[in-house]
């Protein structure tokens, strides 16, 4: 059995979703902003030439915006989520396994395909899925998923790869391993660099020639199944199925500080059906949840305040009948007047499959009910959108929602942004 | 009855959209569960005809986009009507396409000559439009069908 993994990662993902709806933006630098249009968190090509760091503040970045005629986006994680379905289900005609690493990569495995021939395969691939989606894509391919991700990284620095590589030959591997920094390779930070540096192992073909002893020593059991796998021995197979999450978080900041308790009540109530949303979608319910508001960290000493408070729910639940009211009146104890508030949210705890669930002896079954409610609910939304039905205190004023004055229309997902032609 | 057509949630994998008639989807079958006897039926039961895929195999590559215009009326396609476009056809001379032309996207007949390669208008009162470079236009994809709300 021989294993063969590729991985396809999206170029620049937010960038090009962008481009593909707006073609005359090709060649032009372009950033897309975090939630509230804080600071950056992806850069075309181009933007990245003009000197835009990662992470960077709008504020700071201002000037060089205007300089170099620099394209700018708030996130549109509506938009992106679609096309990286689209690039999803292409992949998924190339392989019966695949993997969907992050919203930009996924890792296929082409493991014991016979009588196909893997470099003209990987090009297939490499070619298919821009044209088909308009999202361009790098390809690495190798027998081990650190090792594919390694020459996916390598196809996408080299000029002559140009976004395609197969490292299966032994004496390309070498090659490729000298050429990686440890820092690069996937699954050890740079605070591991630095210190393997001072034994001076520097490149990631120095940690494969090192003892497994050595590795153990300084970078753990995981370490090693690292170093492993760069030495080509598969230690990583493919996570087709996501573990639930053991902790679910919804906030968001405000687009603009609220004092009214009524105006935090709307985001907070809005926060929680999510949550609740969120936990019904990976069959789980939720023992106990917690409540915060805060007001910007930014603000002088004396207007600063944040607290929070834990629920615990007499039985697992992730039914909005529960978990509503009792988000909403945690909220009332811990709100104080006169504050400049800039964010809520809800985190819950103590998760457990929904089929685990011990009832409490003294409470009234209800849950038969409200699973079929939350079921007809999600069913609603899943089809109509979050929109579609909500509870009347989280209102319609919409003052918390955020900012994010140079969002694109959802292209794909909503009747009226669809793509005009003449 | 008014058909009206509704794009689903993201999440959904293999549909991209449907057609309702009155809040409801087609159904061939339908069966209620029901203490006693089971319904012969319901081992037979079948999904409801599914609009999005006779509208396009192909979901990944499959856009929807408003046409404004009267340019392709002699095609019969109106302004108004939504476009299904698939990106993931190779372009033939004679094809309706969606191309990038001049800052805008435009719906036209593909005509590919010797000299040139042309968009076609089909209205009299529009003049066909020629590309002699790349620079100065992009296909985009293939104009596979039209949905118009009567």
């Amino acid at each position: 059995m021989t294993s063969l993994f590729a991985l396809v990662d999206c170029n620049n993902f937010y960038a090009s979703c962008e481009r593909v709806f707006q073609p005359q933006l090709n060649g032009k630098p372009i950033v897309v902003l975090s939630n509230n249009d804080g600071c950056v968190i992806a850069r075309s090509n181009e933007a990245k030439a003009c000197g835009i760091q990662m992470g960077a503040p709008l504020f700071e970045i201002k000037d060089a915006i205007a300089f170099h005629g620099i394209h700018v986006f708030s996130s549109n994680y509506e938009l992106y989520g679609d096309m990286s379905r689209r690039v999803v289900l292409v992949l998924s005609e190339y392989s019966p396994h695949v993997e969907v690493y992050s919203i930009d990569e996924s890792f296929l495995d082409l493991g014991n395909f016979l009588d196909v021939d893997i470099e003209k395969y990987a090009r297939a691939i490499w070619e298919r899925v821009p044209r088909a989606t308009g999202i361009p894509v790098a390809v690495g391919v190798a027998r081990t998923k650190t090792l594919a991700k390694l020459a996916n990284r390598v196809a996408k620095k080299s000029k002559k790869a140009n976004g395609m590589l197969v490292l299966t030959d032994p004496k390309h591997i070498e090659a490729a391993l000298k050429a990686t920094e440890i820092g690069d390779v996937w699954g050890i930070g740079r605070r591991y660099a630095r210190k393997l540096s001072q034994f001076g192992v520097n490149t990631a073909y120095d940690l494969t020639r090192q003892t497994d002893s050595f590795i153990k020593k300084h970078l753990t059991i995981l370490g090693l199944r690292t170093v492993k796998e760069l030495r080509g021995e598969p230690c990583l197979d493919l996570e087709t199925m996501p573990p639930a999450k053991q902790n679910i978080c919804t906030s968001r900041s405000f687009g603009e500080a609220l004092t009214e308790l009524s105006d935090i009540e709307e985001a907070l109530s809005t926060h929680a059906v999510r949550c609740a949303f969120k936990l019904r979608k990976q069959k789980s319910c939720a023992m106990a949840f917690t409540v915060f508001l805060e007001t910007s960290r930014f603000g002088q000493d004396s207007q600063m305040y944040f607290n929070s408070r834990t629920v615990r729910l007499d039985s697992p639940s992730s039914s909005e009948l529960v978990i509503l009211p009792a988000a909403l009146e945690a909220l009332r104890v811990i709100f104080r007047e006169g504050f400049r508030y800039k964010k809520t949210g809800v985190i819950v705890s103590g998760i457990c499959p929904a089929n685990q669930v011990q009832q409490s002896l003294f409470e009234p079954d209800t849950r038969q009910r409200d699973s079929n409610l939350m079921k007809t609910l999600d069913g609603l939304r899943e089809r109509y959108g979050f929109k579609s039905v909500f509870y009347g205190v989280q209102g319609t004023s919409g003052k918390w929602q955020m900012q994010n004055s140079n969002l694109s229309p959802c292209y794909t997902t909503k009747l009226k942004d669809l793509l005009k032609a003449n | 009855m008014e058909a009206t057509v509704i794009p689903l949630h993201p999440i959904e994998e293999h549909r991209f959209l449907v057609i309702i008639d009155q809040g409801n989807t087609l159904p061939l079958f339908t069966t209620t569960v029901r203490a006693g006897f089971p319904s012969p039926a319901s081992d037979y039961g079948s999904e409801p005809i599914d609009l999005n895929t006779y509208a396009s195999n192909h979901p990944a590559s499959t856009f929807l986009v408003e046409v404004v215009g009267d340019s392709m009326t002699g095609a019969g396609i109106l302004p108004g009507d939504l476009a299904i476009v698939n990106k993931d056809i190779k372009p033939f001379s004679g094809n309706i396409v969606m191309a990038f032309v001049d800052g805008g996207f435009t719906i036209k007949r593909l005509r590919i000559e010797k000299e040139a390669t042309y968009l076609d208008s089909e209205n009299p009162t529009y003049q066909p439009i020629r590309i002699d470079s790349p620079e100065q236009g992009m296909f985009w994809g293939v104009v596979v069908g039209i949905h118009r709300k009567l």
